[in-house]
């Protein structure tokens, strides 16, 4: 490695940290549990922890046929497939929530036949906010989860076939005990990205505290008003990061060995 | 159940076509070098790959009738057992090995107490509460062995058991394979392998597969020691000598004692075979004193001599006892400088460490 590559690596580092101990100094560390026991925060924290919850349940119980469609099944197509799973990752989120208002808002036809038919509206409701945060999170356990199949291969499956196991018989023993680590620090990364949601979140289930206004929506409203109590919930998100990727990094390290 | 199968498969220019028949109770070795496509026949038996066009048939059963009908793996009632041992990872071997009892319907306890009696079978019964990962490659092996034949399948598809083994581990798996192939009356065995000591060991036809096409079959014993084909010859080509087991080699009907290393499942007083390649035959001009570590000597007189890719491959005719019919390859230089050319006595030599010994 040549040693000039520390410099460059270093303003990398650099990047990442610096910003963190910025908000640390700006911290007011005495008011702090005050600051993050209000019920505004307590009611954001709770919000974005069962939303969370509720979106990873969707992208594994979603996600996971997906992957193996993806990385199992052949014929054309697939591969425009695999690049439709990936545009929530490369769209900037706001856009995300835009395109889901105008399709399950009151003017998107899904939207208005579902208000006609069931009379259920979604947008700027709790379910609005799982399903923005499911659709930008499901890419990271899709992806992953693909890498791991295709990675494996399937002459465990094949071994399984021959040894008179029916296909879902397979999938149940084989595949998706093999899959698991994979699918830990899969689920864990899409948690983790749901946590963050921002963008599709606003635009699609907008910022009604208790029902749509999860820990960034909280942030982002109380940085205009009181920016101690921005910080203090800002600094809860990054502990959960670093948490989420304590967890997850070693696992994701297993899942690669498969 | 007798295995009869008419394949052809095409991938891109490459076409594969075989016309195989494997009687109940016996088994057939498929021989030929890498990318002669021997797996891939296999893969259109266990039901991995649909044939271009063919059929499959085993016991009454028809399994693939190109285009309209392909019995899918897990109904064929076939058994595959590959060169790596693929056990389940995250099971115990034992309940890798009850994997196909349980997917046939038994209970738990039943398919365990079925698993036990095939680990002991294959000499792995200490090992059933292991994970894969804490065994050597011959102990996963012998499981693996173990969990194919726990399917009871009518077909049983070898898929070059024994190349991925360590050469101490491989003939003990050898050994293993030859008693729980024997033991089957109603099983059809088709055996894919490059090397011909274990068509020998374990075959009882062989098929020659060369660039898709079989251009050799016959009984094992004689395909290989006498083959018809250069290419064959190539490919297999040894020199085989029977006789009775002894503890040191064998000694043939007419007395003389080869030395040789026996395989680990010979027993002395037994009939036995020994095996060795042409490339391990020594030519020296007759009269020459013997001398050196080379064991087994004889006289002979040089049949033909013929041109063999790189090498002259010898044969030699009345020799005394065993002498007759063996091939040595030279290069053309000692073939000059020897002077031999049919009917110039000579003597062979041949280590006793390049001599195996199987059982007949």
């Amino acid at each position: 490695m040549p040693r000039v590559l520390w410099i460059p690596a270093t303003a990398a580092l650099a990047l990442v940290v610096l910003p963190v101990v910025g908000l640390l100094t700006r911290t007011d560390f005495a008011r702090l549990p005050e600051l993050l026991t209000s019920p505004a925060a307590l009611n954001a924290l709770r919000l974005s922890l069962v939303t969370g919850a509720l979106a990873t349940v969707a992208c594994v119980l979603l996600g996971v046929p997906l992957a193996v469609v993806l990385a199992r099944a052949g014929g054309r197509g697939m591969g425009l497939l695999r690049a439709v799973v990936l545009l929530p990752l490369v769209l900037p989120p706001v856009v995300g929530g835009l395109a889901l208002l105008y399709l399950l808002g009151r003017n998107g036809f899904l939207g208005y036949l579902l208000d006609v038919v069931a009379g259920v509206r979604i947008p700027f409701t709790t379910t609005a906010v799982v399903i923005a945060q499911t659709f930008v999170a499901m890419p990271f356990l899709v992806v992953s989860l693909e890498g791991a199949l295709r990675n494996a291969g399937d002459r465990y499956e094949q071994i399984a076939a021959t040894l008179g196991a029916r296909p879902w018989t397979v999938f149940r023993r084989v595949t998706i005990p093999l899959l698991l680590p994979a699918l830990g620090s899969g689920a864990v990364l899409s948690f983790a990205r749901a946590l963050g949601e921002f963008g599709a979140t606003i635009t699609f289930a907008g910022s009604l505290e208790g029902v749509t206004r999860t820990l960034p929506l909280e942030v982002y409203n109380q940085a205009e008003t009181d920016v101690d109590s921005a910080v203090a919930l800002a600094l809860l998100l990054i502990v959960v990061a670093i948490v989420i990727i304590a967890v997850a990094r070693p696992r994701a390290l297993e899942g690669q060995r498969l | 159940m007798t295995l009869h199968a008419e394949l052809e498969l095409t991938r891109g220019t490459f076409t594969v076509s075989a016309v195989l028949d494997v009687p109940a109770g016996t088994v057939l070795a498929v021989l030929g070098p890498n990318g002669s496509g021997k797996s891939t026949v296999l893969s259109c038996l266990a039901g991995l790959l649909e044939p271009s066009s063919g059929m499959v048939t085993l016991g009454g059963r028809t399994l693939t009738r190109s285009p309209r009908l392909h019995v899918p793996p897990h109904a064929r009632g076939v058994g595959l057992l590959a060169q790596d041992a693929m056990l389940f990872p995250h099971l115990s071997v034992v309940d890798n090995v009850a994997f196909a009892p349980r997917s046939r319907g038994a209970s738990r306890a039943a398919s365990r107490e079925i698993a036990g009696r095939w680990l002991s079978e294959v000499d792995a019964a200490e090992l059933a509460e292991r994970k894969p990962a804490q065994l050597s490659g011959g102990q996963a092996q012998r499981v693996a062995i173990a969990r194919a034949l726990a399917g009871e399948p009518e077909l049983l598809l070898l898929d070059e058991p024994l190349a991925a083994l360590d050469v101490d581990a491989a003939p003990a798996i050898r050994g293993l394979l030859r008693r729980v192939l024997r033991g089957a009356e109603r099983r059809a065995t088709v055996l894919v392998t490059h090397d011909p000591l274990d068509a020998l060991a374990l075959a009882d036809q062989v098929v020659v597969f060369a660039e898709g096409r079989v251009v050799e079959r016959g009984p094992a014993r004689e395909v290989l020691a006498a083959p018809r084909t250069p290419f064959t010859a190539r490919i297999a080509g040894l020199n085989l000598v029977t006789g009775t087991a002894v503890d040191t080699g064998l000694r043939t009907p007419a007395g003389q004692l080869i030395s040789g290393i026996p395989a680990p499942d010979v027993l002395a007083g037994e009939p036995a075979v020994a095996v060795f390649q042409p490339g391990a035959v020594a030519v020296y001009p007759a009269g020459t004193p013997t001398a050196g570590s080379p064991r087994n000597t004889v006289a002979a007189v040089v049949a033909t001599l013929e041109p063999h890719g790189p090498v002259v491959r010898l044969r030699t005719m009345d020799g005394a006892g065993w002498a007759e019919g063996v091939a040595a390859d030279l290069t053309p230089a000692s073939v000059a400088e020897l002077g031999l050319e049919p009917g110039t006595p000579i003597r062979l030599s041949v280590k006793a460490a390049a001599v195996a010994i199987h059982p007949a």
